[in-house]
């Protein structure tokens, strides 16, 4: 025991995305407040191994908050009850002993869910897949330095680029809208001067593959920016549509 | 005595790229549409291997294990990516470049790769603003630059401290264009459990869907290994959980040699342990080292808190040591430092095993700065602090922010407590001048190969290498092999020799389903961790790494005896891949201690007791190991050891100094 939180855990168990799933209920004791939220999920795991038990399934990787891969939704917010954090980031001292947490997958049915916790989000590559890029082969590069970019376009297209596509976004979205996700990619490369030969091109099909995809629309709510665990401004949803209705008034 | 040829052009050193480049063999354009490639992992190298190829008209399947091509570990580098623009007129060149990373490298990198490296390395940095990365800049809307470890010029590139993210979700963007256009076909949650070869060539993959648990064959013509380090070995890492040394492990089982597998980075910066049920360690950026102060308590055990301990009673043991490069000294030399105070009983925390990363002085100095700059004549120590502190949360912010969330200290307050980890790993898979290995068609890339670092990485260099090798190394290098390979047709996978390798991989997976023993995987990987971090790690003796080789053998046996698997094979099944990473760790542990018992001095990452200058430092031997220790699979716990001599033409070997 390395800790002293009990706490009782209320988690999402579906074996595949074919089959129901449904709520499971464990304990969990000697929890250390040092210890992440993915760190106690492996004490539980652990033990239901040893137990016999098939351990909870759950999407995690570089456990440093930028590759984007954990996805919970607890106590019915993406990533936990803190702000700009993801779920690998989450400490167990922002719990108290006794408490009951429910932890889910993200919901929405273009990241269906593939087992547990882990859903499948390959709809967000094929977004980029779609446009979400510079066309420029490996060679065709001028001079770094012959391209000045006024400091304060490139730190907001920084800002915007710093999206690490969790999905946090959709799963806050009562409309699972993944216009978030979409407008950060539209509006780094907007701001860009680079970005500008594609500018018309790239905001119409992200968009049509962002639809195609099953994703809802946009009702300007918010919770995507209050949940985003990298802090991506609602104001690239505006660059966006700006982007996206210019490109479509001029269309020929 | 197999021989094993790098392959290094002939020519002036300057010289031998350029020529390579106009000698090589071409595939013209027709042909390359019915040339297949295979590229396993998708990080920095990966990714942009993949799209330069597929660019060029080849067929590109890329596999990677994650949800996304855009998770690969390269997301998580920090502070940056070095390039010889000499954009600060400070002195820079390719040749310095090369001159430090050889130096660096404590000179056990072969030459011939490393000036290549450096003489791309611009290029890099262009086609990355090209793509849309988004660098820092100056307000004259120029690139910015700071400086590494083990340099005295200023020529990292980077975007806050999320260089590894924007470089790698430009190459990203770039691997999903051509998705895009069909030139590349994605298989991301697929694992690769082994290459296959035929008639001595590589022509495919075994790779298993970790969704439905399926087994596949996959034919290439070329396979390109991008699957980066396996600083996992230790449990303890800064690698992602998932990081693995499976691909290159099965690969050396299939013939391909491994090159200095005793070469690990142990990073000097990172946020300590805080207890048993740790399961990562999280880096804290090495650009920090260009304003931060490192100190321990000039008393033994200590128990002050750092704010309550006076500037006098305060040692600044790089500084002491290391006047010249100070805080700036290569990694090696800063964690070996780290724990020599530690370990004489100065550490601090309530580990001790610790040391403070202060930027108090930072915080002054640059909030003086900006009352100079606001013609502020008299500021008051609050406008200090607020003003210094501004500037210090927009160069490293995130860090900071970073430091808070893991251990509810506010570094704007007190010092940051580090201790060195595992962070990179210099060994890898041997490979020529091509970046072939020597199985024929099987190639490695970025950090799975062994080439550019020597015994120890600079800051910022594995950037640099991974997206050399895959933007502009392999488009080339992959022309000298596959111009031969035009009139090979695409093969079938019903061959006898892709049906045998899927058996054999079918029969390990359910050999470990069967083993249904009492303890989980992790219970293994963890023993294996303490095992290497004490004997393998930041230093090494004779007598303790005779006895880990045996350790680890009694641990493999006890493995594949007692672990418990649970749920099904054709599943997702996370403890199963999980199984079979940690079995070939267990082999690769042991092959690291063998590495490092045959290495009799000390260079870079590698430190053997035994071997050290009167105060402390590396002592290497030039005339017995200047070469790469390139290890052929036998059997079971059987390596057999080759050399490549390395040549130093260009650069002088001395003792590497930093004072």
């Amino acid at each position: 025991m390395e800790g002293n939180l009990n706490l009782t855990l209320k988690i999402w168990r579906q074996k595949n995305t074919q089959t129901a799933g449904k709520f499971e209920t464990y304990q969990v004791s000697g929890i250390s407040t040092d210890m992440s939220f993915l760190e106690m999920i492996d004490v539980l795991n652990n033990r239901l191994i040893e137990e016999g038990d098939d351990p909870v399934a759950f999407d995690h990787d570089c456990r440093e908050g930028i590759c984007g891969m954990c996805s919970m939704y607890i106590n019915g917010r993406p990533h936990g009850p803190n702000r700009g954090v993801t779920t690998c980031q989450l400490h167990m001292r922002s719990f108290k002993d006794g408490e009951t947490i429910t932890v889910e997958p993200w919901r929405a049915s273009a990241f269906p869910v593939i087992k547990d916790l882990v859903v499948n989000r390959s709809a967000f590559d094929r977004i980029i897949a779609a446009g979400g890029f510079i066309s420029v082969n490996t060679g065709n590069a001028q001079d770094a330095n012959n391209l000045p970019i006024n400091k304060d376009n490139a730190d907001d297209a920084f800002a915007a680029a710093a999206c690490i596509g969790c999905g946090a976004c959709v799963a806050a979205c009562k409309n699972a809208s993944a216009m978030l996700f979409t407008s950060a990619k539209i509006s780094q490369l907007a701001l860009l001067p680079q970005g500008q030969i594609e500018a018309a091109t790239r905001a119409q099909a992200m968009v049509a593959q962002m639809d195609e995809e099953g994703f809802g629309a946009c009702s300007n709510t918010g919770a995507c920016e209050a949940e985003c665990p990298k802090g991506i401004s609602i104001e690239n949803i505006a660059r966006m549509n700006r982007e996206y209705f210019s490109a479509t008034f001029s269309s020929k | 005595m197999t021989k094993i040829d790098a392959k290094i052009p002939d020519g002036n050193l300057a010289e031998k790229w350029t020529k390579f480049k106009s000698s090589v063999s071409l595939v013209n354009p027709s042909n390359k549409r019915s040339l297949e490639i295979i590229v396993v992992g998708s990080g920095l190298a990966g990714a942009s291997a993949a799209a330069s190829l597929a660019e060029l008209g080849y067929k590109v399947k890329v596999f990677c294990f994650q949800d996304s091509p855009r998770r690969a570990h390269s997301i998580a580098a920090q502070g940056g990516i070095n390039a010889a623009k000499n954009y600060q007129n400070d002195g820079d060149s390719v040749y310095r470049l090369f001159y430090d990373t050889i130096k660096g490298g404590d000179y056990r990198a072969r030459e011939a790769n490393v000036h290549r490296l450096a003489e791309v390395s611009g290029s890099i940095i262009d086609q990355c603003v090209a793509q849309g990365v988004p660098f820092a800049r100056e307000y004259g809307g120029l690139l910015s630059n700071r400086s590494f470890g083990g340099t005295q010029v200023q020529r990292t590139f980077y975007a806050a401290g999320q260089t590894g993210q924007q470089l790698l979700l430009g190459a990203y963007s770039a691997l999903q264009r051509q998705v895009g256009m069909g030139n590349v076909q994605l298989f991301t949650r697929h694992e690769m459990l082994d290459v296959v070869t035929i008639d001595g060539k590589a022509r495919g993959i075994i790779a298993r869907d970790s969704v439905s648990g399926a087994l596949e064959r996959h034919f290439g013509h070329a396979v390109l290994l991008c699957t980066g380090g396996y600083g996992n070995v230790f449990y303890l890492s800064t690698n992602a959980m998932g990081s693995n040394v499976t691909a290159a492990w099965k690969a050396h089982k299939k013939g391909a040699f491994f090159a200095n597998p005793c070469y690990t980075q142990i990073h000097p910066t990172c946020i300590p342990v805080s207890g048993d049920h740790q399961s990562k360690l999280t880096l804290m950026s090495e650009s920090l080292r260009n304003d931060g102060r490192i100190w321990v308590p000039k008393k033994e055990n200590d128990t002050r808190k750092a704010n309550e301990i006076p500037e006098d009673e305060r040692d600044y043991y790089l500084e002491r040591r290391y006047p010249a490069f100070g805080n700036l000294v290569p990694r090696d030399i800063a964690s070996r430092a780290a724990k020599e105070r530690c370990d004489a009983g100065f550490g601090v925390g309530s580990s001790k095993m610790a040391v403070y990363l202060d930027y108090a002085a930072a915080i002054i100095r640059y909030g003086k700065g900006e009352a100079n700059k606001h013609n502020m004549h008299s500021p008051t120590d609050e406008e200090i602090q607020s003003m210094g502190k501004a500037v210090v949360k927009e160069k490293y912010g995130n860090l900071f922010d970073m430091y808070k969330q893991i251990t509810g200290e506010d570094p704007y307050e007190v010092p940051m407590r580090i201790y060195p980890a595992v962070h990179y790993t210099m060994g890898g898979l041997w490979v020529d001048y091509n970046l072939m290995t020597t199985v024929p068609g099987l190639y490695a890339l970025g950090e799975a190969n062994f080439s550019d670092h020597g015994a120890n990485r600079l800051g910022a260099s594995a950037l640099m290498q991974g997206l050399a090798d895959g933007y502009f190394v392999i488009p080339y290098t992959i022309g000298a092999y596959l111009a031969a390979e035009i009139r090979t047709p695409s093969m079938s996978t019903d061959s006898e020799d892709f049906v045998k390798a899927e058996k054999a991989v079918q029969d390990r997976l359910e050999t470990l389903m069967n083993i249904k023993g009492s303890k989980p995987v992790d219970y293994f990987h963890k023993r294996l961790g303490k095992i290497m971090w004490d004997e393998c790690g930041m230093a090494r003796s004779e007598k303790g790494l005779k006895a880990s080789i045996k350790e680890i053998q009694a641990l493999q046996k006890e493995f594949w005896s007692d672990v418990k698997i649970p749920g099904e094979i054709n599943n997702l099944n996370l403890e199963l891949e999980k199984a079979g990473r940690v079995a070939d760790f267990l082999e690769l542990g042991e092959l690291m201690c063998i590495d490092a018992l045959d290495r009799n001095e000390s260079c870079g990452g590698h430190f053997r007791i035994e071997y050290q200058t009167e105060d402390g430092e590396a002592l290497r031997d030039d005339d017995k190991y200047a070469y790469v220790a390139a290890w052929e699979y036998e059997k079971q716990s059987s390596f057999k050891l080759h050399k490549e001599e390395l040549k130093y033409e260009n650069i002088k070997i001395a003792q590497r100094s930093y004072k």
